[in-house]
């Protein structure tokens, strides 16, 4: 019985570092999934991030056709990154909604000038309401929304080369 | 030239490291085969080879720290954590705000502490001396191994970089100066407790006279662990601008298990070296302490768990820490299972008694490690199932309270009683003095307010333990208590100086969150907080907006403070620079946030955030004042021991005169 009793801490170490190996050769996902992936988008209306172009509302997203909505800033260095991939999206015919976070139109019109323009339609959030009802935690992601305004799928991070025929596949499947 | 000598250094103490294991090895199997006859001539190089491991492991960390010091960005570690318009002092500390560099000081100090034990310890059985430094040097080599197989700390760039990247900014803190070397060279003190129980364990030799040995370093170990924990808990507090002493995160409750089990190990051997009980115990204990460090490394380095401390984590080093943990963990427990039986039981006592006490708080404090253990694990065991859950206080906090409360109860009661048998009926009047104090104090605070019951239990039970901590002292001659004596009361009186401070901060602490244009005054506990201006201002390495407050009480003069809100620009950060005032009676916490648009009249408008948070400068005075009972401890204990070593020694010259004069006895007696 006692014998026994010297053995547990054994068995209960065994145990642990069994786990601690299972867990260190899981690849670790850093990302914040949103919660609302299969959920319709909230209600909003934002008002155009610069002059000249078209803000951006929930309804826009209710005309049958799937669409991005690309949360992005003007501050942001990744957001740079993927602007020649939003180019490419755009050009294969994609209808890109742009939400800028945290901006100043001045500052939008110059990413937009130097950077390129993808976008359909560009709404400031100033306060990131849009981007945490959506369960966005970061700039850039980018969702794919079918036509009917629900949240199909969440790109986190900026889109590489390599990400492009993912959402388009997504965008194929929201349609 | 300095990295390769701090590298060439650290390959010379692997080896040697190689050789105090040998030799130590060899010594015990020489001796088992022969009976105690000669040693092996290989025996002799395990203490030699112990103290110039020493030397060289801290000459390797002197290079490293110089060329910190020089800002040589010809080393990568030094250009990826440095920066040469970085203050002197935190280009000194950085060298210890990495991963390689922290390691390297780990090895240092376990060089340092095996090179110590090795030199000055010479009370143990030769045999079980020989065992326990050939488990150090196996513990060494290990940590050798790691620093030079996957995270040397002196590897050079091909093309020595311009300018440096920069400390995080978090990091750039006095904090950092303290907060981690005390912690190491607890963690690492555990270590030679680890190897002393090994030594005892391999020659079966669990008795007082090792609890002894063991003692000072367990307590040294506890003493920096106190301390370091403390230290970074108000470094925390102020720094991160949270107003929160404890979060319960993965990396701060692995610096709390091994402060628990080692302050389990603490009493355990206690009661080893004065009454020869608990035994395997006491083994069990130094096994759990150091395992427990190595864990808090493995969790802290490997990032399996999601931390704000983010350490740069890799997982291949956590591979690399969690073969070290299998080896030296794994290897004591299964050598604990075979050889405790054969330890011989210690000697018995009643449920009435000091020991029993002991015993019962030694078990409230591994249940209160298992409950952090398991909450600080929890989330992993979850995660093998693909469900993501984090634990936090709603769990921890009435989950230790649980066992912690009985056991403040019985610490109260403990010290008083006798060893091996008493009556609860000798220390009747102790004991109702400790009953109508936690009656009194738990009504009284019910008439006052309405309170959440576990602050209120803290509060009251902080009272109790604070008059009970002194109660030992009854009826003896104050100048003639043993300084040991004296150690055990303050830091019985530090724990429930903590434990109030902790219970009023969660009971009666006042918040205020709000928008102010210059020239508003906030209230709050008293003071009234204007907000004069807010102006930018520029350090050596950051720029910041700073609030100019004026703060004053019942009308009384104002005293100035400025919070921060700073960025620094290399790593680019922000961080935020709270302002204290503090008073005997507690703090006032204040921090500027972002800006909050404007008021009606146009004026800017900016966050400002204000706590008033009585008493909460006692949680940490509770813990200096722990640690510096850990201090007297270890002077107590050190001062009999040479007050022994000289009687004997003076014995030892009169027997001699005596045998020479023919009268001294045939045998002499050991001396006690």
């Amino acid at each position: 019985m006692k014998r026994l009793a010297y053995i547990v801490p054994l068995a209960l170490f065994l145990f642990l570092a069994g786990l601690f190996a299972f867990q260190l050769t899981q690849p670790k996902d850093e990302f914040v999934k949103s919660t609302m992936i299969g959920k319709p988008l909230p209600n909003f209306a934002l008002d155009p991030a610069a002059p000249g172009l078209a803000g951006a509302s929930r309804a826009d997203f209710m005309n049958g056709e799937p669409k991005l909505l690309n949360i992005w800033a003007s501050w942001c260095v990744p957001c740079i990154a993927e602007a020649p991939q939003l180019e490419a999206l755009a050009e294969e015919g994609v209808d890109i909604v742009g939400v800028a976070i945290r901006d100043r139109p001045e500052d939008v019109a110059r990413f937009l000038e130097r950077y390129g323009n993808p976008y359909s339609r560009v709404g400031a959030d100033e306060i990131s309401e849009l981007q945490l009802e959506i369960g966005s935690s970061g700039v850039p992601e980018t969702f794919v929304i079918d036509g009917k305004g629900v949240i199909r799928y969440q790109h986190i991070g900026d889109i590489r080369a390599d990400d492009v025929p993912t959402l388009l596949e997504e965008l194929e499947k929201a349609s | 030239m300095i990295a390769e000598i701090g590298l060439a250094a650290l390959w010379l103490a692997a080896a040697l490291a190689v050789l105090q294991m040998i030799s130590g090895a060899l010594a015990l199997r020489t001796r088992a085969r022969e009976g105690g006859g000669d040693a092996n001539p290989m025996a002799f190089y395990a203490r030699p080879a112990a103290m110039v491991q020493a030397a060289l492991a801290v000459l390797a960390f002197v290079m490293l720290l110089y060329a910190f010091a020089i800002t040589d960005l010809s080393i990568k570690l030094v250009a990826t954590n440095s920066h040469s318009a970085k203050p002197f002092i935190y280009k000194l500390t950085g060298t210890w705000g990495n991963h390689e560099g922290s390691m390297l000081l780990w090895v240092a100090v376990l060089a340092l502490s095996g090179g110590l034990l090795a030199g000055a310890e010479r009370r143990l059985p030769e045999r079980t001396m020989s065992a326990t430094l050939s488990v150090q040097g196996f513990v060494a080599l290990g940590f050798y191994a790691f620093l030079l197989l996957s995270s040397n700390p002196f590897e050079r760039l091909p093309v020595p970089a311009l300018e440096g990247s920069g400390l995080n900014p978090l990091l750039q803190d006095i904090g950092l100066a303290i907060h981690p070397p005390t912690l190491y060279i607890g963690y690492v003190g555990l270590s030679v407790a680890f190897s002393l129980a090994m030594g005892a364990l391999i020659t079966r030799q669990v008795t007082p006279d090792f609890a002894k040995v063991m003692r000072p370093w367990v307590l040294g170990a506890w003493v920096f662990l106190t301390f370091g924990i403390t230290a970074g808990s108000y470094w925390a507090y102020y720094e991160l601008g949270w107003g929160g002493w404890w979060f319960w995160d993965p990396v701060e409750n692995a610096s709390l298990m091994p402060w628990l089990a080692a302050t389990a190990l603490l009493h355990s051997v206690s009661v080893l070296a004065a009454r020869d009980a608990l035994r395997t115990w006491t083994i069990m204990l130094g096994v759990l302490a150091f395992s427990m460090s190595m864990l808090g490394t493995f969790l802290v380095r490997s990032g399996v768990l999601t931390s704000v401390h983010a350490f740069a984590v890799d997982p291949e080093r956590g591979t690399f820490i969690l073969v070290l943990l299998g080896l030296y963990i794994g290897g004591a427990l299964a050598l604990f299972a075979w050889r405790a039986s054969s330890i011989a039981e210690g000697k018995r006592f009643t449920a009435t008694s000091r020991e029993a006490a002991l015993v019962f708080n030694n078990v409230m404090l591994s249940a209160i490690l298992a409950i952090v253990l398991l909450g600080t694990l929890y989330p992993l065991l979850t995660e093998a199932f693909d469900v993501r859950v984090s634990v936090g206080p709603p769990y921890f906090n009435p989950a230790s309270a649980i066992f912690a409360i009985p056991m403040f109860l019985v610490m109260a009661v403990g010290p008083l009683l006798r060893w091996k048998d008493d009556t609860p009926r000798r220390i009747q009047f102790e004991l109702s003095l400790i009953a109508a104090l936690l009656i009194s104090v738990v009504s009284l605070v019910a008439i006052l307010g309405d309170y959440a019951i576990l602050p209120v239990l803290g509060l009251a039970l902080a009272v109790g333990l604070g008059v009970a901590a002194f109660l030992p002292l009854r009826g003896r001659k104050l100048a003639r208590v043993p300084v040991a004596v004296w150690g055990m009361v303050l830091a019985h009186f530090g724990v429930a100086v903590a434990l109030f401070g902790m219970a009023s901060e969660s009971a009666f602490t006042q918040e205020r969150l709000a928008a102010v244009s210059a020239g508003q005054t906030e209230s709050i506990g008293g003071f009234d907080v204007t907000l004069e201006s807010v102006d930018p201002v520029a350090g050596p390495n950051w720029t910041a907006i700073e609030a100019r407050l004026a703060v004053s009480r019942d009308g009384g003069d104002a005293v100035m403070l400025a919070p921060q809100a700073r960025n620094f620009w290399s790593p680019p950060q922000a961080t935020s620079e709270s302002a204290l005032i503090t008073r005997w009676n507690g703090q006032l916490y204040a921090v500027i946030g972002d800006a909050a648009g404007v008021d009606a009249a146009g004026n800017a408008r900016w966050q400002l955030r204000l706590w008033w948070k009585p008493f909460v400068t006692f949680i940490w005075y509770g813990g200096l004042l722990i640690a510096l009972g850990g201090v007297l401890a270890i002077a107590g204990r050190v001062q009999v021991d040479l007050r022994r070593r000289t009687a004997t020694r003076l014995g030892e010259e009169r027997r001699e005169g005596l045998r020479a004069l023919g009268k001294g006895p045939k045998a002499p007696e050991p001396a006690e």
